[in-house]
């Protein structure tokens, strides 16, 4: 019933009238590692159905997965993981209303930045 | 018919009566995957690549195999509502219930053959 009266509401503010800065960064870059996260979830998916159906299902998955361009998916996957990780980390602090003036924001955007890279690297020499 | 006035029919309902609880979920979601993601990267990183009867035999056990499912259900449910976000702020109208319709359905999906998969390996 409501729905003829609500007419055209606004969308998100266009990504291309800003000036780009740190803040703005990381959290267009949070939804594009969540998004993107899709494909490693996928694979991940598609690795345990294989694992559950049959050896010779398994090798060509496990294979295409560790080859250099599964390599390559699986690493970035990594990075998206944890900046996704870390970045979400950083929207709880935000949630209890700390860390939201501009120095403290700062801070928390390079953390983000440089942890997720610190993280992928340590993960990758530890698996 | 109701006698009242669109601000009382709106007021304390949130983004299409449903913001806050969205919210909530997002929240919940992120601690529970905020404890389960780093196990599951390490158990699901060291067996990748490694021998179809080993990888059987490790997610059997009870903690790989929980935290997966965990991980495979809470995860996709937390992409779904993430990017349900997502085209809500950038679609409108008929383009938005399909993307959302989509996305629904892939992440029951995919999160429903990894928890089947799963299960199968460890029984």
């Amino acid at each position: 019933m409501g729905e003829a009266r609500r007419g055209s509401r606004p969308l998100s503010p266009h990504l291309t009238v800003y000036r780009p800065q740190l803040a703005m960064v990381t959290s267009i870059l949070t939804r594009i590692t969540g998004i993107s996260l899709l494909a490693g979830a996928l694979l991940a998916v598609a690795w345990f159905l294989a694992a559950a159906s049959s050896p010779a299902y398994f090798e060509t998955i496990d294979r295409l997965m560790t080859s250099f361009l599964g390599d390559l998916v699986m690493t970035a996957s990594l990075w998206a993981l944890w900046f996704h990780t870390l970045a979400g980390v950083r929207h709880l602090i935000w949630d209890n209303l700390r860390g939201l003036d501009l120095p403290a924001a700062q801070i928390l955007g390079w953390s983000v930045v440089v942890g997720s890279v610190m993280l992928t690297i340590l993960t990758l020499l530890i698996v | 018919m109701a006698f009242i006035t669109d601000r009382k029919r709106a007021t304390g309902l949130g983004a299409a009566s449903g913001g806050t609880e969205h919210h909530w979920n997002m929240t919940l979601s992120s601690v529970a995957l905020l404890v389960l993601v780093p196990i599951f990267v390490f158990t699901f990183g060291s067996m990748l690549g490694q021998p179809h009867a080993e990888v059987v035999a490790y997610f059997a056990r009870p903690i790989p195999a929980v935290v997966g499912a965990l991980t495979l259900a809470v995860g996709f449910m937390h992409f779904k509502n993430g990017v349900q976000a997502t085209i809500e702020d950038y679609t409108r109208g008929t383009t938005r219930k399909y993307l959302i319709i989509a996305v629904t359905c892939l992440s029951y999906g995919a999160a429903a053959v990894g928890l089947f998969a799963l299960a199968k390996i460890a029984l």
